[in-house]
C-alpha cells in the first residue's frame, strides 16, 4: 500500500496509478463467458434431448468418430490452458519474457489444433458424410440429427479457438509493448479466461461426441 | 474495502494441475473401452465435471479470485441444470 500521504484525503485508498477496477473488469469478463456458457449449455441440451429420443443411432453415429484425434485435440487444448496459465504466472512475477513465450506456444498448440480439425472434418467431408449429399440423406434420421450437432458444436468451438487465438496474439502485442506488465496484467487474465472457457467446452464436448457409445 | 493482494498460483502447482487433467483424459478414454451400461453416461460426465472443476478453481483462479465470482459461477450452473432437469422431466412424460 502507498505511503503517499500527500495524496488527497477523501480518497484513502487511492495510490498513484491511473484509476482502474481490476475486480469489476475481471467480472465483466466472467458475465460475459456465462453467456458463453448458455450458448454452448442450449446447444448440450438439444443434443441431450435428441440422444434420449433416439440412443441407437446416436450410438452408431458417435462409433464413427475418431477416438484418437479427439483425444489428441483434448491434449492440445488442456496443455494450451496451461501455457496461458503459465503466461499469467509469469507476467505476475515480472518475466514478461516467459510470458511472450507461453503465450507464442498457446497460439501454436491453437493452430495445431486447427490443423487436426481440417483432417477430421476432411476425412468425413471426403466420404461424402456432410448435410445435403446422398449418403448423408440415406442415413436413419437420429444419425443425420448426430452429425448435424456434431458438425455444429465443434464447428462453433472452433470459431472460438479461432477468436481465442486472435485474442492471444493482441495480448502477446501488449506484453511487448508494455501496456500489460507485472503491476497491470488484467487484460491477460482476461484473455486467458476466455482460453480456458474454450477449453472447459472441449472437456464436455470430447466425451459428449467421441466417448459414449 | 477490498483487497489488493495478487494470489500467484506457482508454476509448478499449474503442471501438476495439468498432470491431473492428463491422467483424468486418459482414464475417461480407457473406461469407455468397458461397457458400463448405464453408467458409461455418469462416469463420462463425472470425470468431465472433475476436469471442469480444477481448471475453473486453479487455471481460472477462482480458488484465489473474489468469492463473489465463485458464488456467481454456482448460481449460473444451478440456472442451467434445472434448463436440463426440468426439460427432461417434461421429455420422459412425453409418451
Amino acid at each position: 500500500m502507498s505511503t503517499n500521504n500527500t495524496v488527497s484525503e477523501n480518497h484513502s485508498t487511492a495510490v498513484n496509478h491511473e484509476h482502474r477496477d481490476d475486480a469489476g473488469r475481471k467480472m465483466g469478463m466472467w458475465l460475459f463467458l456465462f453467456t458463453e456458457l448458455l450458448l454452448f449449455g442450449g446447444l448440450f441440451l438439444v443434443y441431450s434431448i435428441y440422444r434420449f429420443m433416439n440412443p441407437a443411432d446416436f450410438s452408431n453415429g458417435s462409433h464413427h468418430l475418431d477416438v484418437f484425434m479427439g483425444a489428441l485435440n483434448t491434449m492440445v487444448l488442456i496443455t494450451s490452458s496451461l501455457t496461458v496459465a503459465l503466461s499469467i504466472t509469469a507476467i505476475q512475477k515480472g518475466n514478461a519474457k516467459l510470458a511472450l513465450r507461453m503465450l507464442a506456444v498457446t497460439i501454436l498448440l491453437a493452430i495445431f489444433f486447427l490443423v487436426n480439425k481440417y483432417f477430421e472434418w476432411g476425412h468425413k467431408i471426403h466420404y461424402d458424410l456432410y448435410p445435403g449429399t446422398d449418403l448423408f440423406k440415406a442415413l436413419p434420421s437420429g444419425e443425420g440429427l448426430f452429425y448435424v450437432l456434431y458438425y455444429f458444436m465443434t464447428g462453433l468451438h472452433m470459431i472460438h479457438v479461432i477468436v481465442g487465438a486472435v485474442i492471444l496474439v493482441f495480448m502477446g502485442k501488449y506484453i511487448s509493448d508494455g501496456s500489460i506488465n507485472s503491476s497491470n496484467y488484467t487484460l491477460l487474465e482476461n484473455g486467458g479466461l476466455y482460453w480456458h472457457l474454450v477449453d472447459l467446452i472441449w472437456i464436455f464436448l470430447f466425451p459428449l461426441l467421441y466417448l459414449i457409445h | 474495502m477490498e483487497e489488493h493482494k495478487p494470489h500467484i498460483v506457482e508454476y509448478l502447482t499449474n503442471i501438476y494441475v495439468w498432470i491431473a487433467l492428463a491422467v483424468l483424459t486418459v482414464i475417461t478414454i480407457w473406461v469407455s473401452e468397458f461397457d458400463l451400461k448405464l453408467l458409461t453416461v455418469a462416469v463420462a460426465l463425472g470425470v468431465a465435471s472433475i476436469k471442469a472443476t480444477l481448471v475453473l478453481m486453479y487455471f481460472m483462479h477462482l480458488r484465489f479470485d473474489s468469492k463473489i465470482l465463485t458464488f456467481m459461477v454456482l448460481i449460473t450452473m444451478i440456472v442451467f441444470l434445472s434448463l436440463i432437469v426440468f426439460t427432461f422431466i417434461d421429455y420422459s412424460y412425453r409418451a
